[in-house]
C-alpha cells in the first residue's frame, strides 16, 4: 500500500533553563521516539492527556517546531533534510488546523484574504481565478460567499473553524494535521465540524492526523488510533481493536474514565492513582510504572518497546492486558 | 418528593446593563433543589447556567447587574438579605467551586492559609485549630502529605491538585448546598474520574446537595439525579436523569443527545453522520421571537415563531414546547 506519511523515531527535547546564564538544568522529553505511518485517505487519531506530547508531534511534522532527531517521510521525501524553499513547496500539500479559532486567524484580514493567501503564495493565478476558488471553498465548508469581505471577529467559533478549514483546503492538500479542531466548540457545533471533516475526506481522499483528547470524538472520526503517554506511543491499533480490547493498562484506564451517557449503567472504573509525572528527567523503566495498577518489579528495570502483538495491534507493555 | 426544597428559585431574571443595552442572561427561571440531591444543569455557552449560580450567591457586581425574582434558601430570600447576611452564607452554608482553579485561588496565600481563613471566619475557630482542620480537609480530598502541601502556594500544585484544594475549601464548613460550576472541565479524563469519585464520596459523607453545572452530558448521566436543560437564558426541560436520556421531550435536548459521538456507538452501529443542530446559539442582543430555539428546530411550526411556548407539566417532568400541547 502507498504511504503518505511515515514518522520514524521522532524526538524533541525542550531544555528547562534556570539561573542568570540560562543554563539547561534538565530536559523535557516532549516527544521521545515516536514512530507511525499514515496511509492515503486514512484518519489516524492521536490521543493522550495534556502534556503527553501529541501537539508537539503535529508541529514537528510540519517543522513548526524543529525536531531533534528522527525521520519524517512525506510522500517519500524526508522533510527534515529539506531547505526552506523546498519545505515551503511541500507545505502546500501538508496543512494544519488549529484548536483555537479565535487566535489562529489574522484579525486584520478579511475572510477572503485569509483563504486566498495560500493560493497567492503558491500558485500564479489571476484575481478572478483566486476569487472563484475562494468562493468555491467557502461554499464547500458551508459559508456564504457574501460573507467574504467580513473580518474573523464577526463570526462565531464554529464558523471561524470553517474558515480555518477552507484555508487549509485551498491548495488541495494530501494531509491535514487537525490539532484539537473541535475542543473549543459547543457540542451542537462540534457535530457540524466533525461531519464536515468526514465529508471532505470522502470527497477528496485526503488523510488526517487527528490530534485530540476527547476519546469519543477520536473514535468517531478515526480508522486507527494511537495513544500517547509522556512522549511515547503506548498503544496503536485499529479503532475497533483499541476501543473494545485495549491492551495497555493506560489505554484501559483512559477508556474506563470517560463518562458514559447511560444513567442506569454503573461503570466499573479503573481509577488511576496520582497524576502524570513531570516529563523532566524521567527515570529508567516503563513511564507508566508509577500509576500502573498491574506493575511488577521488572517494569521498573526495563523500558518496554512498541511491539506488534498480532493483527497490527501495537503495544508497549511487558505484560499486555489479557495476553 | 414530599420534602421541603432546600433552595427554591422563583422567576429569576438576571440582567446586565451594558453600553449596548440591557442584556438578559437569565430570563425567568424556576427551579428547586432538595436536601441531599444532585441537580444537573446542562446547556451550551451563553445559556445562562453559570450566571444562575453566580446569582444565587450574589457574586455579580450590581450595578451593572440587576437580579430580580426570589431565591429562597431554607425559606429566606437571598436576594433580600443585607451584604453582611449573605456573606455569612457564602462559603458557610452555600459554597461554590469554579472551573478554573488557578484563577479562583489566591496566588499569594498558601492553600492551607486559604482554607483555614474560611474556617476561622465561619466557624470561629482559633488560628491553630483552623490550621489543623485545614490539613484534615486536605487529607480528606486525598492530597498526599497534606501537612507539607498545606504550605504550598497554588502555582506549585497541578490542575487536579488545585481542584482538590478548592473542593477542600468549599467543603470545609460542611455546606448544605454546593454550587459546582464545570468542576472538571479543565481537567484530563483520568483526573476527572478521580474528582467525580471524590465528590460522590464526600456527598455521602456530609450529605450536601449539589447544583452541578456542566456542558458535559456524560458527567450529568453519572452524577445527577434530576436535570434541568437551559437554552438562551431559559429552562427548556426538566426531568429525572433517566427519563431525560431515554426519552427527551424537547427537540433541543434530543438534538444535544444525538449530536454527541458517544463512545462505542460507531463500533456497534457503524459510522453514521452525527445529528447536527443547524445554526448557532442566538446572541443575547438578538433573541428570536416566540420560542428561542425555533430557528434551529426541525419541528418548528408557525406558532413556535410567534408565541413563547407554554409550560407543560407531566409529573415529574416539565417541558416548554408547543409540540406537547
Amino acid at each position: 500500500m502507498d504511504i503518505i506519511l511515515q514518522v520514524k523515531d521522532l524526538k524533541k527535547y525542550f531544555p528547562v533553563r534556570k539561573g542568570i546564564f540560562s543554563r539547561a538544568m534538565g530536559w523535557v522529553q516532549a516527544v521521545d521516539g515516536v514512530s507511525f505511518t499514515l496511509y492515503p485517505g486514512e484518519t489516524l487519531g492521536l490521543v493522550g492527556e495534556s502534556g503527553c506530547g501529541k501537539t508537539t508531534v503535529g508541529r514537528c511534522i510540519l517543522r513548526l517546531i524543529e525536531p531533534d532527531s528522527g525521520e519524517i517521510l512525506f510522500d517519500g521525501e524526508n522533510l527534515l533534510k529539506l531547505n526552506r524553499e523546498s519545505l515551503r513547496k511541500v507545505r502546500a500539500k501538508l496543512q494544519i488546523i488549529f484548536q483555537d479559532p479565535y487566535s489562529s486567524l489574522n484579525p486584520r484580514m478579511t475572510v477572503k484574504e485569509i483563504i486566498a493567501e495560500p493560493i497567492r503564495n503558491h500558485l500564479s493565478a489571476s484575481k478572478g481565478e483566486i476569487q472563484d476558488r475562494v468562493f468555491y471553498l467557502m461554499e464547500k465548508v458551508g459559508l456564504h460567499p457574501e460573507q467574504a469581505n467580513r473580518f474573523p471577529h464577526e463570526f462565531s467559533g464554529g464558523q471561524r473553524q470553517r474558515i480555518g478549514i477552507a484555508r487549509a483546503l485551498a491548495l488541495n492538500p494530501k494531509l491535514i494535521i487537525c490539532d484539537e479542531p473541535v475542543s473549543a466548540l459547543d457540542v451542537s457545533i462540534q457535530a457540524q465540524v466533525i461531519n464536515l471533516l468526514i465529508k471532505l475526506q470522502e470527497e477528496t481522499g485526503l488523510s488526517y492526523l487527528f490530534i485530540a483528547h476527547d476519546l469519543s470524538v477520536v473514535e468517531h472520526i478515526s480508522d486507527r488510533v494511537a495513544v500517547m503517554y509522556l512522549g511515547k506511543i503506548v498503544e496503536l491499533a485499529k479503532d475497533t481493536a483499541l476501543y473494545t480490547s485495549p491492551k495497555h493498562p493506560y489505554t484501559q484506564a483512559l477508556l474506563s474514565a470517560v463518562p458514559f451517557p447511560d444513567p442506569k449503567m454503573k461503570k466499573r472504573r479503573i481509577l488511576l492513582q496520582g497524576e502524570i509525572p513531570s516529563p523532566i528527567n524521567l527515570p529508567e523503566g516503563c513511564r507508566f510504572y508509577s500509576r500502573c495498577p498491574y506493575r511488577r518489579n521488572f517494569c521498573r528495570e526495563s523500558e518496554p518497546e512498541l511491539k506488534d502483538i498480532g493483527e497490527n495491534h501495537w503495544v508497549s507493555c511487558h505484560f499486555p492486558v489479557g495476553e | 418528593m414530599n420534602q421541603e426544597p432546600l433552595l427554591s428559585i422563583k422567576d429569576l431574571r438576571t440582567r446586565f446593563h451594558t453600553y449596548e443595552g440591557v442584556l438578559t442572561a437569565v430570563d425567568g427561571i424556576h427551579l428547586e433543589i432538595y436536601p441531599g440531591e444532585t441537580l444537573g444543569v446542562v446547556g451550551e455557552s451563553g445559556c445562562g447556567k453559570s450566571v444562575t449560580a453566580l446569582s444565587i450567591l450574589r457574586l455579580l457586581a450590581s450595578p451593572p447587574t440587576k437580579i430580580e425574582g426570589q431565591i429562597l434558601f431554607d425559606g429566606n430570600d437571598l436576594l433580600k438579605m443585607s451584604l453582611d447576611e449573605i456573606r455569612r452564607i457564602r462559603g458557610n452554608s452555600i459554597s461554590m467551586i469554579f472551573q478554573e482553579p488557578m484563577t479562583s485561588l489566591n496566588p499569594v496565600l498558601t492553600i492551607g492559609e486559604q482554607i483555614a481563613e474560611a474556617i476561622r471566619l465561619h466557624q470561629g475557630l482559633g488560628r491553630e485549630a483552623a490550621w489543623e482542620k485545614a490539613v484534615e480537609m486536605l487529607q480528606r480530598v486525598q492530597i498526599p502529605s497534606p501537612r507539607i502541601r498545606a504550605r504550598d502556594y497554588p502555582h506549585k500544585l497541578s490542575g487536579g491538585m488545585r481542584q482538590r484544594a478548592m473542593i477542600a475549601m468549599a467543603l470545609s464548613c460542611h455546606p448544605r448546598l454546593l454550587l459546582a460550576d464545570e468542576p472538571t472541565t479543565a481537567l484530563d479524563v483520568t483526573i476527572q474520574a478521580q474528582i467525580v469519585d471524590l465528590m460522590e464520596h464526600l456527598k455521602e459523607e456530609i450529605h450536601t446537595s449539589i447544583l452541578l453545572i456542566t456542558h458535559n452530558l456524560g458527567l450529568i448521566a453519572e452524577m445527577a439525579k434530576r436535570v434541568v436543560v437551559m437554552y438562551a437564558g431559559k429552562i427548556v426541560e426538566e426531568a429525572p436523569v433517566e427519563d431525560l436520556f431515554f426519552e427527551p421531550l424537547h427537540p433541543y435536548t434530543k438534538g444535544l443527545l444525538e449530536s454527541i459521538p458517544w463512545m462505542g456507538r460507531k463500533i456497534r452501529e457503524g459510522r453514521k453522520p452525527l445529528q447536527e443542530i443547524p445554526g448557532m446559539v442566538p446572541s443575547l442582543k438578538e433573541m428570536p421571537k416566540g420560542c428561542r430555539f425555533h430557528p434551529r428546530c426541525l419541528t418548528a411550526r408557525e406558532i413556535c415563531r410567534n408565541e413563547e411556548p407554554p409550560l407543560i407539566v407531566k409529573p415529574p417532568r416539565r417541558v416548554f414546547c408547543w409540540l406537547w400541547i
